[in-house]
């Protein structure tokens, strides 16, 4: 075979996939970019060029920044917390524990849901007066609280969803990491006597590393992608006080019908997304996970 | 006494103490809750979804409220279709793909790369507004078609089965190359027999994830005849005509009864396929 006939043929086969890739992710982003600096068709006017239009209007928008406020302190919430409890769950299935099986397929099972049919559960959960947690609540003596009807405690609720919906799946990649390493490492700080805490952080802990990069940059693009449950329990507020970004998205663009505005709010969520590549970029080595 | 002290470090090392035991066992039971609480609303009448009482009645009747009170039937047909269908592409498509990726060199082929791991950044949901557009360009609003199409190239897909493609020794493909084959043939007899288990981890990773999702269905559908379980259980959980909550969770376990008992069954599967998806 010639050079240049395998060269046509490499291109053959990858014709396909590229025609889906470039028309709904690449030209999209493209055209997301030029679109946020043109003003909306309407009436069979053409988009004219606005300049930065968009953007002043954005900044003016305190829906925008209460959303991205709120999606800020979702992000500083779930990251954090559904890595620290992915970690812990690892730890545990990976040991000789009691119902090892169970428990794995217990922390695991969220991941399977749907998020749309759990956030129905989740509702009854925090249902004033009769829901579960505010029986207890009551039981205890406390006030029945609303937790999805109250601003300040809406947010709250819908990310500890995000949380227990995440952790599981977390967890999967943790334990694959911690089953690839060497048992040598466990031998040898068994023979110099460690305890559990110093053979977490001096041995384990490091080595995870790449796993914990990895599972960061998943956090955080699933914290501006994360907004199902958003629709089911409390459709962004009260009074925007549970909007995200990506939920106001979807309202400016497919109820508010105002494409070019829509398109500049996608333009902030990439800007996110580019940050989260650049992430995985230069702190993973990428021949680990990529070569 | 040496000995004896080393094995009692080696108990503190990998086996857990009863106050983790205890730690571990709450946690889960604190996560299958959820469920749990499902399973009763559902399978009880309705005044008890919110008593606990060991000699409330079982019965099934929720569950047949919930099937005739909306179109379940056609929104499970429509995610088995949708799923499926999205599930073939992305095998087609991304074999072709990761096959050029592993095995051949050409021009570019770095920057094809690199732009192609793109999309595991950028999710077609992102990008809902101008991809409903295109849609509507094409004309594949509110069909299946439409809501699948974005999903065709994966990247994953590909970026997994091109890390497979490579680990498959460079000799079986020469062998084949002296008895004739051709390039889809040895394809199709060598490299996607021995990269089974990959196919079958990206298979159940892709599954789920699209019987789960919701966000670009729900802007892409507006009729019963597209509408995926996910959004169809959205339409009829906030009708405000008053459905109580035992209907609504019956509706929601009829929704994940399929991934749930799949996952029930294949435990160890599930759990190492999303296990090898997610190391390299």
């Amino acid at each position: 075979m010639t050079l240049t006939s395998r060269h046509i043929q490499a291109y053959l086969l990858l014709l396909p996939a590229f025609v889906f890739l470039v028309g709904f992710t690449h030209y999209p982003a493209i055209a997301t970019l030029i679109d946020s600096v043109m003003s909306a068709p309407r009436g069979g006017r053409a988009p004219a060029f606005i300049g930065l239009e968009n953007y002043q209007a954005m900044i003016q928008d305190p829906v925008f920044w209460k959303s991205a406020i709120n999606n800020l302190w979702f992000a500083l919430a779930t990251i954090p917390a559904s890595m620290a409890l992915s970690i812990v769950m690892a730890l545990w299935v990976n040991d000789k524990i009691a119902g090892r099986q169970f428990l794995r397929m217990s922390y695991f099972l969220p991941t399977v849901m749907p998020m749309i049919a759990v956030a129905n559960i989740w509702i009854f959960f925090y249902t004033p007066d009769y829901g579960l947690i505010n029986q207890i609540l009551q039981l205890l003596g406390f006030k029945s609280l609303n937790f999805l009807g109250n601003p300040d405690l809406a947010l709250m609720s819908v990310t500890i969803v995000a949380i227990w919906k995440e952790a599981g799946f977390f967890m999967i990649f943790y334990l694959a990491a911690l089953q690839t390493l060497s048992p040598s490492y466990r031998e040898a700080a068994q023979i110099e006597g460690a305890s559990r805490w110093y053979f977490f952080w001096r041995i384990q802990w490091p080595l995870l590393m790449p796993t914990t990069i990895f599972v960061l940059v998943n956090a955080l693009i699933n914290s501006v992608r994360m907004v199902d449950h958003i629709f089911v329990m409390t459709n962004g507020g009260p009074n925007n006080a549970s909007s995200l970004l990506l939920f106001y998205l979807y309202e400016v663009g497919f109820k508010f019908w105002d494409r070019g505005y829509a398109s500049t709010l996608t333009v902030v969520l990439l800007a996110i997304l580019a940050i989260a590549g650049l992430v995985q970029f230069f702190l993973l080595d990428r021949r680990t996970h990529y070569r | 006494m040496k000995i004896s002290n080393s094995k009692d470090l080696g108990h503190r090392l990998n086996r857990a103490d009863w106050l983790t035991t205890i730690g571990a066992w709450v946690l889960a039971i604190a996560w299958i809750l959820p469920l749990l609480y499902a399973l009763w609303a559902a399978f009880h009448p309705a005044q008890y979804a919110t008593t606990l009482s060991l000699t409330a009645p079982l019965t099934l009747e929720n569950f047949s409220a919930a099937w005739q009170a909306a179109p379940f039937p056609r929104y499970f047909f429509n995610t088995i279709v949708l799923v499926l269908m999205i599930l073939v592409m992305q095998l087609v498509l991304c074999t072709l793909a990761a096959y050029a990726f592993a095995r051949y060199t050409f021009f570019g082929s770095s920057i094809l790369f690199s732009l192609m791991l793109v999309q595991l950044m950028v999710m077609p949901e992102i990008l809902i507004v101008r991809n409903y557009q295109t849609l509507s360009t094409l004309g594949f609003v509110d069909t299946l078609f439409g809501i699948g199409l974005p999903y065709f190239a994966s990247a994953f897909a590909i970026f997994l089965l091109r890390q497979t493609f490579k680990t498959i020794p460079k000799e079986l493909i020469e062998a084949a190359q002296m008895e004739g084959a051709s390039t889809l043939q040895i394809l199709r007899h060598v490299y996607i027999p021995l990269a089974k288990p990959t196919y079958l981890a990206f298979s159940l990773v892709s599954i789920s994830h699209h019987w789960n999702n919701f966000l670009w269905p729900l802007v892409v559908s507006n009729s019963q005849e597209s509408r995926p379980l996910t959004v169809g259980l959205q339409v009829f959980s906030s009708a405000d005509q008053g459905i109580d909550w035992s209907i609504i969770s019956a509706a929601t376990l009829l929704t994940s009864a399929p991934l749930l008992i799949g996952f029930l069954i294949f435990q160890r599967q599930f759990v190492q396929s999303f296990m090898r998806a997610g190391i390299k």
